[in-house]
């Protein structure tokens, strides 16, 4: 075991993963003499060299459609996107080719890439560097969405990505990249994509989040008698760990960092509606951010949502 | 049959002010004692912001900012060139366009701290917000270009952009449009050298950047990116053709990022010393002081003066933004749309009874 942060265990994962395996590959903007703006790709370059660490132009449809050949000749590459509020140059390549390929050539192709991408508020940044928009790409049938909590479950969920043979946007919750340390397993391991993780074990509340605000939420939880659902993978997501749960309390409370209309608790809230309404002893509730364009730096903590909001709309799930 | 050359293409740079101080009379454009002194002025302003802007940044009065040092001339002189009511559209690493134009100084501290009261063009500038997402705005100037044109309007668009911005289809798309428009649009390139820790030779396989306009139909040129009277002169001949119906230019500014690509990198991670120390020794600013001494155009006193109108004005934008204060929660639920949304309203009142 390893005490190490996000950044450092992600860098452990595409690591073996390349000693492992010569077909996988590293593009991005500065991902190799720089080691990556956050330092998640440090040292590859060095160890791997050029044909392998590849430091592209500034062409995000560049980068992700380059993958996609890649992907479909023999490769496994593993893009960077700086920030994910520079991904949608490439949604075009990602909505149209990345998440159809397999289908359209029935099977002749497949695209098995990796999108790393940092998300989410709370780093003080300038504009477009901290938004969450997991739902748009969730949205994407072929597509895979994975987003990691804190360290161990980077590591485990990143070598599953770059093992999976489908194309998979991973999501690094950027205001964690150094926030948590924690032990992770020196060797190579993977964690399921699709599988939620039991944060905490309850009877009274089921919450539900991921990425971001799974460390705001298991704060906020404290005291509450609630099982807090990691739910790691958004696409596909793990029904039936949700389902279960909330079967169990009756009350499930939805944590997202974006905005609330059509962000991926209203999937969850949907499904749950579907599926558990009998078992329900409260109306499934939802904390997001607000619905509008995201501030800057100023107003991001008014933005966010914060422990408070999330302990109140606790407090009010269980006066039912 | 036969095979023949059916097109030949040339690319031109323009140097009229050498390292020395020393300009070169017959390219020298129709600039009056008070026109080079004004630039001056703007450069040396657009320097002081700069380093007021850093030493704000590391005491953590300031957010993230790119610094501009080195390319002031190719941003001063350029927007000297431009007339009020020709729009601008500036990347994240225009701070002198704006300062030349005369963009009020308190709100680039409010945009850079993190306010985007300070994103507001005042109403008598005509200045875009600034672009973020690297080249994306280049097809807006071509947009509205077009517009200006269909107005019958005698004006023309500028765009800002930096040498990794050439490598994004938005550069291609909007450079093509632009040409089958004949779009009243400067295209400006900032070449710096550098994108992040990515050096030119990784933007581009060509020998210029100047060259990629030519494949679109219209002119593309290089200039010195440090000689404020290139720079000038490229960017009026272009404006004005922009205005005469003349269609659309590309001018590539070949200068140099001196400092960090902003407060949060560390360039001698990717870089040499020394080359920063080679481009420091083509200072713009020092080559324009150099000419204007030997012109008769700038004394000690005047300098001085100048220096200390600087810093009394930055300390005085500074103070503004200060007493003004942090923008009110509320800024963040007006104008996502004209009219808030039911939604909105409901998260608004939320927001406010929840005590923010
Ligand atoms: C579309 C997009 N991709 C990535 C980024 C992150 N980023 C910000 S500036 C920059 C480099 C820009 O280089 P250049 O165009 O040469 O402008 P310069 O910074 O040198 O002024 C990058 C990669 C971004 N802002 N937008
Ligand atoms: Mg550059």
């Amino acid at each position: 075991m390893a005490v190490v942060n996000m950044v450092q265990a992600l860098n452990m994962a595409l690591r073996q993963e390349m000693e492992k395996d010569p077909s996988v590959l590293v593009l991005g903007e500065d991902v190799g003499v720089n080691g990556g703006v956050f330092r998640v790709t440090e040292g590859l370059l060095e160890r791997f060299g050029g044909e392998r660490v590849m430091d592209t132009p500034l062409s995000e449809c560049g980068i992700v459609g380059a993958a996609i050949g890649m992907a479909a000749f023999g490769f496994l590459p593993v893009a960077e996107i700086q920030f994910m509020g520079f991904i949608y140059g490439a949604f075009d390549q990602l909505a149209s080719h990345a998440s159809r390929l397999r289908a359209r050539s029935r099977g002749r192709f497949s695209c098995p890439l990796v999108i790393r991408t940092p998300y989410g508020a709370g780093i003080k940044a300038i504009e477009l560097h901290s938004e969450s928009t997991e739902a748009l790409f969730a949205h994407i049938p072929g597509l895979k969405v994975v987003v990691p909590s804190g360290p161990a479950s980077a590591k485990g969920l990143l070598t599953s990505a770059i093992r999976d043979p489908d194309p998979v946007l991973f999501l690094e919750p950027a205001r964690l990249y150094r926030m948590i340390k924690e032990e992770v397993p020196e060797g190579p391991y993977t964690i399921p994509i699709g599988r939620a993780r039991m944060a905490r074990k309850g009877r009274g509340l089921t919450i539900i989040s991921w990425g971001s605000m799974l460390q705001k939420t298991m704060k906020a939880a404290e005291g509450f008698d609630a099982d807090v659902i990691d739910l790691q993978s958004l696409s596909p997501w793990d029904e039936e760990a949700v389902m279960a749960s909330v079967k169990k309390t009756g009350r499930a409370v939805i944590v997202q960092e974006a905005p609330r209309t059509c962000g991926f608790a209203s999937e969850i809230a949907a499904c749950l509606a579907e599926e558990a309404i009998a078992y329900l002893r409260a109306p499934v509730m939802r904390v997001a951010a607000y619905d509008v364009v995201m501030p800057l730096a100023r107003l991001e903590d008014f933005y966010m949502p914060g422990i408070g909001t999330i302990r109140k709309t606790i407090e009010e799930a269980l006066k039912y | 049959m036969a095979e023949k050359t059916i097109a030949t293409f040339e690319v031109r740079r323009l140097e009229i002010l050498d390292e020395e101080g020393n300009a070169d009379k017959a390219l020298m454009p129709s600039l009056t004692g008070d026109d080079i002194r004004g630039i001056y002025e703007k450069m040396l302003l657009s320097r002081a912001f700069d380093e007021r802007a850093l030493r704000l940044q590391r005491e953590g009065r300031l957010g993230t900012y790119a610094s501009i040092r080195g390319q002031e001339a190719a941003q001063a002189a350029s927007a000297f060139a431009a007339e009020k009511s020709d729009w601008i559209f500036p990347s994240f690493r225009e701070t002198g366009v704006q300062i030349t134009v005369g963009y009020p100084i308190f709100m680039l501290f409010q945009y850079w701290s993190g306010d985007e009261r300070g994103m507001k063009c005042p109403d008598d500038l005509s200045v875009f917000p600034i672009c973020i997402s690297v080249s994306t705005h280049l097809p807006h100037a071509v947009g509205a270009a077009i517009a200006m044109k269909l107005k019958k309007q005698k004006k023309a668009a500028i765009v800002y952009f930096g040498d990794g911005a050439t490598s994004k289809g938005d550069f291609h798309e909007a450079f093509n449009m632009a040409g089958v428009f004949k779009a009243p649009v400067v295209f400006i390139c900032q070449n710096n050298q550098w994108a992040i820790s990515v050096p030119l030779s990784r933007q581009t396989a060509a020998r210029t950047l100047a060259q990629k306009a030519l494949a679109y139909g219209f002119p593309g040129i290089q200039v010195d990116g440090n000689d404020v009277f290139a720079v000038y002169r490229a960017a009026s001949e272009a404006l004005h053709k922009a205005r005469d119906g003349e269609g659309p230019s590309f001018i590539e500014c070949q200068t140099y990022r001196i400092s960090d690509h902003t407060t949060a990198d560390d360039s001698s991670r990717y870089r040499p010393a020394r080359e920063v120390e080679y481009w420091r020794a083509k200072d713009p600013i020092k080559r324009l002081k150099t000419y204007m001494e030997k012109e008769g155009l700038l004394t000690e006193d005047y300098q001085r003066q100048l220096e200390e109108k600087n810093e009394s004005a930055l300390d005085e934008a500074f103070r503004k933004m200060e007493e003004i204060g942090p923008p009110p929660p509320s800024e963040m639920f007006a104008r996502t749309f004209k009219e808030p949304t039911r939604r909105e309203d409901i998260e608004m009142r939320s927001f406010v009874d929840g005590g923010g």
